[in-house]
């Protein structure tokens, strides 16, 4: 039995991850498979909305800036809301320019908020990071939560404690992990709207011919502009969930660029760019790929050390990791020189209003 | 007057002068090959470590080089490593869309990166410890002038390799063919074309140009700093595409004077210019790169001297 709850929360942590890291492959979705926006600085958008979330509502504390203690939704919103409007300025400054330009300006933009994460140790406390950062469920178990509305209403504290006492000490894993799953299914049902709605199909018509899109008398700055916002907001809601997931966050080990945006790069490209299924899709099966490696790579270091004893094995593990991230590399090269599409091709959106001329062929118009 | 030479005005020259070097070979790829190339800081990076695996070697078999000698086996190693990137994972990409290979380029960078930290470890390395003597007959000289100059030899050694490389490649794109049509192919890829120049062999030319002086540029920054990280080229690409877009996109003198620009601007922004407080504190000379650049994008695209604006 006590096995069985092993492997239940390890398939639990999985689906975690794997939907954070999907909400960010549906997030650069948004910009690169909608908008052909060019976007290398998700690990910024990421580290904003997880320091905002974070900053307000962890418990006061004195290593950093308040610790305002808000209500977890809002300091999720705020993540987004913060996210979206440093990708706005972002968007009015580069997006007119050639894609290189953006990816520069999106890479050094990432640079610049570890930067200040990493210096205004007065908000951020530096580099040693935000602790205790509460996780959505296991926050009701802790007792700022229970003592304060509006759980009092329901109950005094000793019941509370007394009720989070006979509850298992995993039981928000199912509910955040079913958290994470429902906020990633929202916001897919929301793009797949997006995707067929007049609007998605005038970003496919300005990403694939830019020329006839202005002639069309498309604004196409502010199109794009928007497809970044709501790309960059995405991305701010997952950092915050990140946080949630880690509980301590610090600029340089846990927003690091190679980790975070270059593995929702190849997540997406997988999958299939353009796609909002390929996005999760990619997102579920690379991570679970990456976090399998890391098993039959431990398993391989056990293996080389039984058979050649001389060697330190400290030096293979501190090295296998990189090796993995080579070979996810290599992975992604042969993606995009065998099969550009994905495992799940674009599918363009037929205008409904073609699907109902073809059905009946009349032309009765209703 | 003596402090701000020494410790603020020198160092940013010799950080320029890395900044140049590593910024040509970007200029260069981004207006001969028409992508920004994220790759290159890594390149930089694996060139300086093959450089000192070549003088550990010499100084197995009882032979002490010095890093500018053991750089030229390194430099042919690092533009072997760019004509193979090149030739199979950037090629493929050359008919269609661009920005198909500016991503390729962003996953050789953590290939690069990834293959660096996996044959050389992740830690830093350090050479020479403690301080580096300035140059005792310099300081002499111009204590006699009234302003000591205190220069370590490594500083003159970068100052005069830089000087070298930029002469010659002056050479190379004015009195050359090869170096003539590379800057045709730069100004008009199809004009070029036409007129019968081999596109595929100016792109060999634009590789080992860049391989030599992004090898320069990783040794003189390690000869600098005095240690080899893996994180190093990753820092130093943002500064160097803040100097390629500040002097021009396609303009290797524009390259070269952003790149001084760009590193004395990080070095005299910590100076004191009001009061005695550094004027912005040094953790953020990164940020002046990034600064530098946001305005240029802004106001003047093409850069300083009326490179190509995508």
């Amino acid at each position: 039995m006590e096995a069985y709850v092993g492997y239940f929360l390890y398939f639990l942590s999985l689906l975690t991850v794997g939907g954070i890291y999907a909400i960010f492959a549906l997030g650069l979705n948004v910009q690169w498979g909608f908008a052909g926006l060019f976007n290398v600085g998700i690990v910024g958008f990421a580290a904003v909305g997880a320091y905002t979330y974070a900053l307000l509502t962890t418990a006061g504390s004195t290593f950093h800036l308040g610790g305002f203690g808000l209500p977890l939704p809002f300091g999720m919103f705020m993540g987004m809301a913060l996210s979206g409007v440093i990708a706005g300025l972002i968007g009015l400054i580069c997006i007119r320019l050639r894609s290189d330009y953006l990816a520069i300006a999106t890479i050094g933009i990432a640079e610049i908020i570890k930067l200040i994460l990493k210096n205004e140790t007065d908000i951020t406390n530096g580099p040693r990071g935000i602790n205790k950062i509460p996780r959505a469920w296991e926050h009701f178990s802790e007792t700022r939560f229970y003592t304060d509305w509006p759980m009092s209403w329901f109950g005094t504290p000793e019941n509370w404690e007394a009720f989070f006492d006979s509850l298992p000490n995993w039981y928000w894993q199912p509910l955040f992990a079913a958290t994470i799953i429902l906020s990633m299914y929202v916001i897919y049902r929301m793009l797949e709207r997006a995707r067929t709605s007049p609007w998605g199909r005038m970003m496919t018509a300005i990403r694939e011919n830019e020329p006839a899109a202005r002639a069309a008398g498309k604004d196409v700055t502010r199109r794009r502009i928007e497809a970044f916002v709501i790309g960059a907001s995405i991305m701010g809601l997952a950092g915050a969930l990140f946080a949630q997931h880690l509980r301590l966050i610090e600029p340089t080990n846990t927003f690091d660029p190679s980790k975070v945006t270059f593995l929702v790069w190849v997540m997406l490209i997988t999958g299939g760019s353009g796609n909002n299924r390929g996005a999760i899709l990619g997102a579920f099966l690379i991570w679970t790929i990456w976090s399998a490696s890391e098993l039959v790579i431990s398993g391989g270091i056990e293996l080389v050390e039984n058979i050649f004893s001389t060697l330190d094995p400290s030096i293979l593990q501190t090295r296998a990791g990189f090796l993995r991230m080579m070979l996810i590399g290599i992975l992604m090269q042969v993606i995009l020189q065998r099969y550009p599409g994905g495992i799940l091709p674009e599918v363009r959106p037929a205008s409904p209003k073609a699907e109902n001329d073809t059905r009946e062929p009349t032309g009765e118009t209703k | 007057m003596w402090e701000f030479v020494n410790y603020y005005f020198i160092p940013g020259l010799v950080l320029g002068c890395i900044y140049a070097l590593g910024a040509i070979g970007i200029t260069l790829t981004f207006g001969i090959l028409r992508f920004a190339n994220f790759a290159h800081g890594e390149i930089m990076m694996s060139g300086s470590y093959l450089t000192w695996t070549v003088m550990a070697i010499a100084a197995g078999a009882g032979l002490t080089l010095h890093p500018l000698v053991a750089m030229v086996p390194a430099a042919v190693m690092v533009i072997l490593l760019f004509l193979a990137t090149d030739r199979y994972f950037y090629k493929p990409f050359r008919k269609e869309d661009t920005i198909k290979v500016v991503m390729a380029s962003f996953g050789m960078m953590l290939i690069i990166r990834s293959a660096v930290q996996v044959i050389w470890g992740p830690n830093q390395i350090t050479f020479v410890r403690g301080i580096a003597k300035p140059n005792a007959t310099l300081s002499e000289i111009t204590a006699n002038w009234g302003l000591q100059i205190m220069m370590p030899n490594k500083h003159l050694f970068i100052f005069a390799g830089t000087i070298v490389l930029v002469i010659a490649l002056g050479y190379l794109l004015n009195r050359t063919r090869i170096g003539k049509a590379m800057r045709a192919v730069s100004d008009s890829p199809d004009l070029a074309h036409v007129t019968g120049i081999d596109v595929d062999k100016v792109i060999r030319a634009t590789w080992i140009v860049g391989g030599i002086c992004a090898t320069a540029a990783g040794v003189f920054l390690v000869m600098d700093t005095q240690m080899l990280e893996t994180t190093m080229g990753f820092r130093m690409l943002l500064p160097m595409f803040a100097a390629a877009i500040l002097g021009g996109i396609g303009k290797p003198y524009g390259a070269v004077f952003g790149g001084l620009v760009i590193g004395l601007a990080e070095e005299l922004s910590a100076y004191p210019w009001i009061g005695t407080a550094p004027l912005l504190s040094p953790g953020y000379k990164t940020g002046v790169a990034f600064a530098i650049m946001v305005v240029m994008l802004i106001v003047r695209p093409q850069g300083l001297f009326k490179g190509r604006s995508f």
